[in-house]
Order: C-alpha cells, then structure tokens, then sequence
C-alpha cells in the first residue's frame, strides 16, 4: 500500500513539474516585457533593464525556469504587478473565503445530490425520476455563470428572500480574521450575528457552484441504485422482511459510495474552477475572484500561481480520493496493494 | 466480372443503407434526443442564414439608436432592445453563428492531433512514445479545461482567432486519452496481428485498421464536446476574454445585460436560454448517439 501511495505521491509531482514548465513557457512567450509590466510605464529604461538582470530576462529560457523554479520552492511567487504585493499574500488572504464557499457548495450537492439519486433510483421512472432527470440535464447545459445571474435575479432582486453580493454586507464590521472562514471567525469572537449574516450571504453563491454537481452525483447514485436492486440479495433481504429504510441505507446505498467519492474528488477542481464565475457574480472576494481580476489585468505572475496552485489542489484531492478508496473497496486494496 | 463488382457494390451500398436505417430506429426510440435534433437543425438554419431572416441585421455590428434603447420585449422586438436600442433578437441569431464557429473550429483544431496522438501511444503501448505522449496528456489534464483556457487568453491578447487557439489547446488530450485507450485494446485483435504478419505499413495499420474501428466514440464525444465547447466559449466572453464588443458573442451580451438587471432583465435572460438550448440540443444528441454506438465511457 505504502508503495502504491508513493508511486502516486510521484506521479502527481512528475505532473506539477510538467505543468508549472507549460505556464511559465507559455508566461514567457507572450509579447510584452515582464519587466516593465512589473515597473509600470512611468520607471526608466536603465530601472527596466536592472530589473530585467535581477530577473534573469537576459539569460536563455532553461536559465530562467532555473531560477523561477528555485524561487518558487522557496515559497516565493514574485510580485503582483496588480496589487503590488507578493502574490503568496495575496493567496493567503483570499484562499480561506474559496474554500468556504467551495466546501459549501460540496456539502449541499453531497446532501441533495445523494437524496434525489436515492429516491430517484428507488421509484425509478416514477414522475420524481422523470423531473430529477430533467433538471440533471438542464444542470449540465446551463453554465454556471447563468445560474449564478439567475440565481441572484430570483431569489435575490424579485424575491428578496436572500441577500445579495459579498460576504456580508459593507456596513457590517467583520470580526478579526483568525481562519478566514466568515462563520467561524464570527463565532470565535463571540458575534453570532456576523456568523448567520455570513450563512445568509453564502447560500445562494455556495448553491449556484452545487447545481451541476447534485446533477452529476445525483444520476451516479440513481444508476448505482438501480444496478444493485435488481441483485437477488436485495430481494432475499425483502422476502425475510427486512425494512425498507434498514434495505435503502445499509444495503443500497453502500456501493454507490465508491462512484460518488471520486466523482467528487473530480469536481473539488471543477467547482475551483467554476467558482471563477461565481464569485465574479456575487463580488465573492475569494481566490477565484482574485484569478479573474489577474487575468483580466493580464498579472503574468499571478496567473501563472493561481494555475499551480489549482494543479496542486486537483493532485492532492485525487490523491486523497485513490487513498479513501482504498480504504472503502478492499478488492482495490488488494489489486494495488499486491497483498 | 464487370457485373460480379457491380452487383457487390450494390450490395454493399444496400448494407449501408440498412445500417443506417436501424441507426435511425434505434435513435429514434428515445423522443429527447429526436426533439435535441431538431432544436440543433433550427439553431444551424437560423445561424445560417441570420443576415437575411434577422429582422434588423444591421445591429450586430457597432450600431446606436438611443430612441429605441432599453425596449422590453414587443411584436417588434422579439427580446427587447439593449442599452443602445440594438434589437436582441437580431444579436441573438448572430451570436449563434459565433458559437458554433468557434465550437467547429475548435473540434477540428484539436481533435485530429488528439486522435493521432492517441492512436500512436495506444499501438506503440509500452515503448518510450506511449510514455511522453500520455505523460504530456497528463499535464495537460492537470487543471480543469476552463482554467488552463482563461489564463491562456488571459496572458495572450483576448479576441476570436486567440480563444480558439486556447481552447484547442486544452481540448486535444481529452481525444488522445479516450484514442489511446480503444487502441491499447484494438492492437491485440486479429485483424491487426494480420495486417501486421502480412507486412502493413504501421500507417495503413494505424489508419486503416485501428482508427475506423474508433469512430464511434469519437463521434459521441465530439457532439457532446460541441456543447462543452460553447460553454466555455461563452464563458470567456461573459469575462471578457473572448470576441470582443461590438461583435455579438452571447456571453458578452449576459454579462453586459446582467448589469442591467432587475429592471431590464430581457438584456439577459434572453441570450442566456440561448446558450443553454443549444448546449442542451448537443447533449441529447451525444445520449442519442451513445445508445444508438452502445458506447458508454466517452
């Protein structure tokens, strides 16, 4: 097991490496001096062109990816040419705010995702199944942009049951940042009210990133569901009758887990990527936020750490999913393990 | 001799004729995706021929009319008008033109290296070339498709010619990877150990022999990806990072329509169904098709 972990662990780096020599080309190549896009237009030639030494802009290419890569494994990503700050400071302060929107949004698909495909499965092409099918498939055309504007348009401008942009509203004082989770810094001082305005705030934005993933996960555990009821110990559990519910979640629901993990650990990536979206929508000052307004004010730097650090993310959370799987399936175990 | 050839030709035509036939019955068994055909023929009707149906043609292009700006829906704007009084309706029909270009152009840009690249790796399984090819397709498969595409905009100058070289560039893996597989299993059937003891060139073995037996897959995932394609097309315009104004691209029109909301809400509402119709008329289609191939992993 050890073994199939690290030849993983290997795996993943091989592919960052990769990964972070594709952007930092692709970085390079693009017309425009990195040097005076980090000075501005005011600085000097002579200011450039040290600027241009300190960076090893003069050296062949290999050279340069030498130095890049050194920096960047001492936790150094350069400068910012849009905020003007180390872009790892940058990342700091605006990851926590992503990740509780994502891990938000996770929550919500897994609850309903699992529900609908459970009772979807069970009364199979009964009216449920039928109307969760629609919506699954209008979930995965519509992009998640729409959904964000729609979302917002409904619930938020015609309805007003539901806020609408930001984390909390301008007037209010947030708490001092400990985690960087909104909800929890509330609490930890002792401000509940930051912390429901906070989960007011995160609904709408949290549901817009789930809805493509409860219609995924959804159909997953719906076709898990089906397949294994047709299984002649489904039906010898009824005929010693054993109880619906004790059948549904002990016998049913069990092998659909293993699809639904790892179609989650795919979509952690995607609702990274997604989220670029949605926080430009809400005004969510998250990390993906962040992405957008550097790629929009063409940040070379930033946007070359905002892709590894998605690559990062995606490699860890597959990693964790093979692992959990292992765990969960022990014909995985044995296959890789070579017990 | 003459009249033997004619009469297999025949035959073989009438073969065909029937395969496509049964396609069809086996299509046909499932309404949505018939009714996903039929929205797609529509949608390719229209965009075809959007400078003689549209009703005001002229406002795709940079056109001001501020007495007409701002109009909801009406008899004589199908969507309403925009802040500038351009007809949306007429935006509309041209935006599709855009989005089934750029998905057209992209498929066939990234596509065939794909396939090659696959079909290369998956014959030559366990040499050096299945080992940089894959491990390349893994890199590139490293980030979501919708990231690696914005910041490879983001970093060259947004416009028409630079996103669809972007999203080709993200989009061949996905064909090498799903190539690589069907052509890892093909090599080992008769049919290619024949060709290859009867001493066929590994052009004629890649192309003629393994590369026919692939087209069913591809072709699913090619109209699947049709949709995907004009999602995140539509994505980069809706940032800003695509056909740039006064070109009517249909996510730049929500995103310029959604500052406009509540009160205005036809400025975006409208084009936004536009792009989910017609992503949602390519993924019935791909089901079609899935059922009608029995394919299953695309």
């Amino acid at each position: 097991m050890a073994k199939y972990i690290s030849l993983r662990l290997l795996q993943s780096v091989f592919v960052l490496f990769g990964l972070s020599l594709l952007i930092f080309f692709i970085a390079r190549v693009v017309p425009g001096d990195p040097a005076r896009q980090a000075l501005g237009l005011l600085a000097s030639q002579e200011q450039v062109e040290r600027v241009r030494e300190q960076m090893h802009l003069n050296d062949p290419f290999p050279v340069q990816y030498y130095y890049w890569l050194r920096s960047l494994l001492r936790g150094d990503l350069g400068v910012s040419s849009y905020t003007r700050r180390p872009v790892t400071t940058d990342l700091r302060q605006y990851i926590p705010a992503t990740l509780e929107l994502i891990l938000f949004a996770t929550l919500i698909s897994f609850i309903i995702g699992q529900v609908t495909g459970v009772l979807a499965g069970y009364f199979r092409n009964s009216w449920f199944d039928g109307a969760s099918r629609l919506v699954s498939y209008l979930g995965i055309a519509t992009p998640s942009f729409v959904i964000a504007i729609l979302l917002l348009f409904v619930f938020s401008q015609l309805l007003k049951l539901a806020p609408g942009i930001g984390r909390i509203p301008i007037m209010m004082k947030a708490p001092p940042t400990r985690t960087g989770f909104m909800m929890i810094d509330g609490l930890l001082a002792g401000r509940l009210d930051v912390t429901l305005t906070a989960l007011k705030h995160i609904l709408l934005p949290a549901f817009s990133l789930a809805v493509i993933h409860i219609a995924q996960e959804g159909r997953i555990t719906r076709t898990s569901i089906v397949e294994t009821m047709q299984k002649d110990y489904i039906t010898l559990h009824k005929v010693h009758g054993i109880r619906t519910g004790r059948i549904l979640f002990k016998y049913l629901l069990r092998p659909s887990i293993i699809p639904t993990v790892t179609v989650m650990g795919l979509d952690f990536a995607f609702l990274m990527s997604n989220a670029f979206l949605v926080e430009t929508v809400y005004m969510w000052p998250g990390f993906s936020r962040y992405a957008m307004t550097a790629m929009l004010n063409k940040d070379l730097n930033a946007i070359v750490a905002v892709v590894l650090v998605i690559g990062l993310t995606f490699a860890l959370v597959n990693l964790l999913v093979d692992i959990i799987i292992m765990f969960l399936d022990p014909t995985v175990r044995l296959r890789q393990g070579g017990a | 001799m003459r009249d033997e050839t004619k009469a297999n030709l025949l035959a073989a035509w009438r073969q065909r004729r029937r395969n496509l036939a049964h396609g069809w019955y086996k299509y046909s068994r499932n309404p949505l995706s018939v009714i996903g055909l039929a929205v797609l023929a529509l949608i390719v009707l229209v965009a075809i021929l959007a400078p003689y149906i549209a009703p005001y043609p002229g406002h795709a292009k940079a056109y001001t009319n501020f007495r007409e700006a701002s109009q909801p829906p009406s008899a004589k704007h199908f969507f309403g008008t925009d802040r500038i009084g351009r007809d949306i309706f007429s935006r509309t029909l041209f935006g599709y033109r855009f989005s089934l270009m750029i998905g057209a152009v992209v498929l066939a840009l990234g596509v065939a290296p794909g396939v090659i690249l696959g079909l290369l790796a998956g014959y030559r399984r366990g040499t050096w070339i299945e080992v940089v090819i894959m491990r390349v397709t893994d890199v590139f498969l490293a980030v979501p498709p919708l990231v690696l595409a914005l910041a490879i905009t983001a970093m060259l100058t947004p416009n028409l010619l630079n996103q669809m070289m972007a999203i080709a560039l993200v989009w061949w893996p996905w064909y090498s990877r799903l190539v690589f597989s069907l052509a890892s299993s093909l090599r080992n059937e008769y049919f290619v150990k024949e060709a290859e003891l009867t001493g066929a060139s590994q052009f004629h073995i890649l192309f003629r022999e393994i590369l026919p037996n692939c087209f069913a897959p591809i072709m699913t995932k090619m109209t699947l990806d049709m949709g995907l394609v004009i999602l995140i097309e539509s994505t980069l315009s809706f940032v800003g990072l695509g056909i740039q104004p006064p070109k009517p691209a249909l996510g730049t029109m929500v995103a310029e329509g959604a500052k406009r909301l509540p009160a205005e809400w036809w400025s975006t509402i409208f084009p936004a169904l536009a792009i989910v119709i017609v992503i949602l008329a390519f993924n019935l289609i791909g089901d079609g098709l899935r059922d009608v191939f029995a394919v299953e992993d695309v």
